[in-house]
């Protein structure tokens, strides 16, 4: 039985979806478990991408990651979950590897892959320089999946919606407060990347960045060094000690392609690198590449993507 | 407040990334081993602000082999009062969680902090899973902690945006960027170190849950295609006809 961890909380996000087309893909029959307060019509459509049952715990807000674990190891439980899936987000982060020990269930963290005809699953290691093969060893297995490895699939289910609750403990974790700047697209989730570095000499010439990403519906994201000196806030920083993400298009922008700024990001299927130095190192990782001054470019490449979308309507 | 850091070693950032024994086994000819940069930069210096500001004690557990004696030297340098090398391999993470938790479990730590991840399995998983094996509460991917009596403030990571949790100790906490700054040890710090007492325990008998079989590289980007900068329609047409993203 494949059982399948879906935050609900601020509707379904893409990444829920891509949990549970691949539960759907290493078995036949699905369940979700799910807390909070997501309507009914809401959770009943997960029947659309494979979920033949979902089960709902109201009362668990999902703040504290060992009271979810309860509710989660309960669950897998009760309908004897051979395989748990999470979205290797930070919920996913945070539940998973308890409920590895609480399980005693091998956790493969950061899955790209469906499993292989010999049960191994690949995941990124080295922060996205190479790839691992891994094995559980145990009867039970979780595995949580890198955002954006693969597609959700439409599966038609007939999906029933069940409630459940007490499965949980009371949450040691108070939340005191929470911050979402409206309107941001989140970088992990992120379809479609727009990022600069130093080349841009200054935080006041990022609007024009912000401009190409709004055009295509794109998160923004920043280099190391921009992050540290303070121009951009530290959650935009992808590489090696920053987020890793794995965008269908990546456009770097004044960025040189240090290897551990790449480590972050070449998991993007896609990368446009445009540089004013045709020697900077990020060209040997690029599919399309512009040697040119950003300042010109941008702005030309922003008009072009305007007459673009205006021709598409 | 007595305080537990669990640090691990990695490769240096700028490492080449090869394997060897076709392809089962990472080639560590030629990398210089640093700690962990989320371990050394966030987790163990805030643990050393916090006991310059409200006294206490502060550990460091590896588990790694007598070569990694060199890492665990560093972060005393860098001011951590005592060590422990627990002597074995981390085989996984479960492995490496569960060593940590069986230690740790009559020593009455008040918090326990660990790197939100290691750079090169980037897992995520030791925090938690210490945590699960304690039975206590966990915070991940925390950008700030600061006391507030027996109770933790922190800020954390969720989607989309932050929030701020408090929490009671004892408590596992995960350091993200954000948490402190990188320390230089001194020369002071340097010749202490090497007289602070690092204790190595017998491994317990814990399982491995996992297994890395293989690696493999990424596949090679083909050459980049150059596009004349005066010509941006070319790029969206190629973006949006060949490519397919847009």
């Amino acid at each position: 039985m494949i059982l399948v961890y879906v935050n609900s909380k601020n509707g379904l996000s893409k990444s829920a979806l891509e949990t549970v087309t691949y539960g759907k893909k290493l078995g036949a029959i699905v369940t979700v478990v799910t807390n909070g307060n997501a309507s009914i019509d809401l959770l009943s459509s997960l029947g659309e991408y494979g979920a033949s049952k979902v089960i709902v715990d109201r009362e668990v807000d999902g703040e504290d990651a060992q009271q979810l674990t309860r509710l989660i190891a309960s669950v897998a439980q009760s309908v004897g979950a051979n395989t748990v899936v999470f979205s290797h987000d930070l919920i996913g982060k945070a539940v998973a590897p308890r409920l590895s020990v609480r399980l005693k269930a091998g956790l493969v963290a950061g899955a790209i892959s469906i499993p292989d005809t010999d049960g191994t699953i690949k995941v990124n290691v080295f922060s996205g320089k190479a790839m691992g093969s891994v094995k559980v060893n145990s009867a039970i297995r979780i595995i949580s999946l890198l955002p954006n490895s693969i597609q959700p699939e439409v599966s038609k289910e007939v999906c029933n919606v069940e409630e459940t609750s007490g499965e949980g403990l009371t949450a040691a974790i108070k939340v005191i407060s929470t911050k979402k700047p409206e309107g941001e697209i989140p970088l992990p989730e992120a379809e479609l990347v727009v990022s600069a570095g130093r080349g841009l000499k200054g935080p006041e010439n990022w609007g024009m960045i912000e401009d190409l990403a709004k055009l295509l519906g794109a998160a923004t994201a920043c280099s190391r060094p921009v992050a540290d000196i303070g121009w951009r806030p530290h959650h935009e920083h992808v590489g090696q000690t920053g987020v890793a993400i794995r965008p269908n298009l990546y456009i770097a922008v004044g960025i040189s392609g240090a290897i551990q700024h790449l480590a972050g990001v070449n998991g993007s299927k896609v990368i446009v690198v445009v540089n004013t130095d045709a020697e900077a190192p990020f060209f040997k990782a690029a599919d399309y590449g512009i040697v040119g001054d950003a300042f010109e470019v941008v702005p030309r490449l922003n008009e072009a993507i305007r007459k673009f979308k205006a021709a598409q309507h | 407040m007595k305080i537990l850091v669990c640090i691990s070693k990695s490769p240096d950032t700028t490492s080449k990334v090869a394997f060897i024994d076709g392809n089962t086994k990472f080639d560590e000819n030629g990398v210089q081993y640093i700690v962990n940069p989320y371990d050394e930069w966030y987790a163990l210096v805030r643990a050393l602000e916090i006991k310059e500001t409200s006294g206490g004690q502060v550990t460091i557990v590896t588990v790694g082999a007598a070569a990694d004696e060199a890492v665990i030297r560093k972060a005393l340098a860098i001011g951590a009062d005592e060590a422990v090398r627990i002597d074995a391999d981390p085989k996984d993470a479960y492995y490496t969680a569960m060593q940590i938790a069986e230690y740790a479990k009559s020593k009455d730590f008040d918090l326990i902090l660990t790197g939100k991840e290691t750079i090169n399995y980037n897992g995520s998983q030791v925090g938690g899973m210490i945590a699960e094996a304690l039975d206590l509460p966990f915070v991940s991917l925390a950008s700030k902690l600061d006391l507030n009596g027996v109770n933790l403030l922190l800020e954390r990571e969720i989607v989309g945006g932050v929030q701020i949790v408090e929490v009671a100790t004892p408590a596992v906490v995960s350091a993200a960027k954000g948490m402190a700054e990188q320390r230089i040890p001194n020369m002071r710090g340097i010749m202490a170190a090497r007289t602070k007492p690092l204790s190595v325990i017998a491994p317990f008998p814990i399982e491995e849950l996992t297994s890395f079989l293989s690696y493999t590289m990424p596949e090679a980007k083909s050459t980049v295609k150059l596009i004349n900068p005066e010509n941006m329609d070319e790029l969206v047409e190629l973006l949006h006809n060949e490519a397919k993203v847009i």
